[in-house]
């Protein structure tokens, strides 16, 4: 059932790891990413909106087998999938398997199997946007003077930009608006810093635990060259964050 | 509300990995008929009595809760196969032996919710406390070994969870290291004078930045 819909949101260049591993994988593998990487990581639009398909088809399925599930249940349901993001719904979605689940006697365990995997998809999509929100809120500032900007959903640059007012706001007034001129800005230490010494950023040079996929073979850790590991396939290393982080964003290593 | 574990990023709770263990594959012997299960986790049955399937740890534990099932122990988990990697944990001072990433979780879970169909069940696990204790032991010896000049460290086959005990202490205890190494390493021309430039250098701009 909940598998069927995805065709349509294949693309091109996720096709392929579909084919390996289901969406929850992914999301699961995108979530510990998130969650070890101490900067944020690029937004899995395509695989968000594919869970949220699959969590929308779920509900509506489970709301239509429990006769107790009224419409304020499946609002509630719904709002989990808010979280600062504007959910989108869905219309024409089938319900073909309606039947099939109330047609049978043990119905009710059925029922909390199917609702136990959805609130383990859930679990996870809520905590994937739950971190990432929470890193934006860290670095709101660092973030929106870089690159980084890009990697955020539109939601979540709405998000940061009403997050940086406010907190703009609230430095303006409680501490900024009353220091002597020269030390007014939120950006600096005092009007004679070269640059922005008082924005937040994350620490690239930690250190962080990771496992290769495949294998990667030699690696250079630095730029000198001369810490050269070789990665193969499985193994579990405690690494500095700046030296893969090409790695992570190519999808060749995760974090654990 | 739910969802989100401890205020540190990049930390995994115990429980937010036993979450990820209850997704590894398990093989049940069910005692009734069911229809397949086509979950967003993926399709799994149709189950029928007696025939054997393989479901994710979560689904077998709640189906053995309802006395639906019983749960098959991975082959790992025999006292055969646990007194060799003992044994070969013991006499290898530098490597770990090759376990699930998720053995800890799952030995756990079935100790908890499926000790009727593990065979041996104290030998078992007393195997597997013995196993850890070993395993642990080395990486507190490891330890000894991170210095100024640790760039990474390997730890072939270390378990989730194991790496999540470790994982505060390590990292700090590194992270430390790089700190105090690095103004040596970086070429300080006008450091002649001053003992303390180093650090006089280094700290301000670290201190602004949260750990």
């Amino acid at each position: 059932m909940a598998s069927r819909s995805e065709e349509a949101f294949w693309t091109e260049e996720d096709a392929q790891s579909l084919a390996e591993t289901t969406d929850v994988e992914l999301l699961k593998r995108a979530w510990r990413n998130e969650k070890a990487a101490p900067e944020i990581l690029t937004f899995q639009a395509n695989l968000v909106q594919r869970s949220r398909e699959q969590i929308q088809l779920l509900t509506d399925h489970l709301c239509a087998c429990l006769p107790a599930c009224n419409h304020s249940m499946k609002l509630e349901i719904m709002k989990y999938l808010f979280l600062g993001h504007v959910w989108i719904y869905v219309n024409g979605v089938q319900e073909e398997t309606v039947e099939e689940l109330s047609g049978n006697a043990s119905d009710d365990l059925i029922i909390s199997l199917y609702q136990m995997d959805l609130d383990r998809t859930l679990f996870l999509l809520r905590s994937y946007l739950r971190v990432r929100l929470q890193k934006i809120e860290k670095y709101m500032l660092h973030i929106s003077k870089t690159q980084l900007w890009n990697r955020l959903s539109e939601q979540e640059q709405k998000f940061a930009e009403k997050c940086t007012d406010i907190m703009e706001k609230h430095l303006q007034q409680s501490v900024l608006a009353r220091l002597p001129y020269g030390y007014q800005s939120i950006l600096k230490q005092s009007i004679s810093s070269e640059e922005d010494d008082m924005v937040p950023e994350p620490q690239l040079d930690t250190f962080i635990f990771c496992k290769s996929k495949g294998s990667v073979g030699a690696f250079q850790l630095d730029d000198t060259g001369d810490e050269i590991v070789d990665l193969v396939a499985d193994d579990l290393y405690v690494l500095r964050y700046k030296s893969i982080k090409g790695l992570v964003e190519g999808g060749q290593i995760d974090l654990v | 509300m739910a969802g989100q574990s401890d205020p540190h990023l990049s930390i995994f709770s115990a429980s937010e990995v036993e979450f990820l263990a209850e997704d590894e594959t398990m093989e049940i012997v069910p005692n009734m008929r069911m229809d397949a299960l086509h979950m967003i986790c993926g399709d799994f049955g149709p189950f029928f009595p007696q025939i054997a399937t393989k479901v994710p740890l979560w689904l077998a534990v709640t189906l053995k809760k309802r006395g639906k099932c019983t749960i098959r122990p991975p082959e790992w988990m025999s006292v055969e196969k646990l007194t060799q990697v003992l044994e070969a944990e013991r006499e290898s001072p530098r490597e770990f032996q090759p376990l699930p990433f998720h053995y800890v979780e799952i030995s756990r879970l079935l100790f908890d919710h499926a000790r009727d169909d593990i065979p041996e069940i104290y030998m078992v696990r007393s195997l597997i406390e013995d196993i850890r204790d070993v395993r642990f032991h080395k990486v507190e010896s490891g330890l000894e070994t991170i210095s100024a000049r640790t760039h990474a460290v390997k730890l072939k086959n270390l378990s989730v969870m194991e790496v999540n005990i470790v994982r505060p202490f390590i990292v700090r205890a590194l992270q430390a290291f790089y700190k105090h190494d690095s103004p040596e390493m970086i070429p300080q021309p006008d450091a002649t004078g001053d003992r303390r430039p180093p650090v006089a250098n280094r700290g301000p701009r670290r201190d602004l930045r949260p750990r």
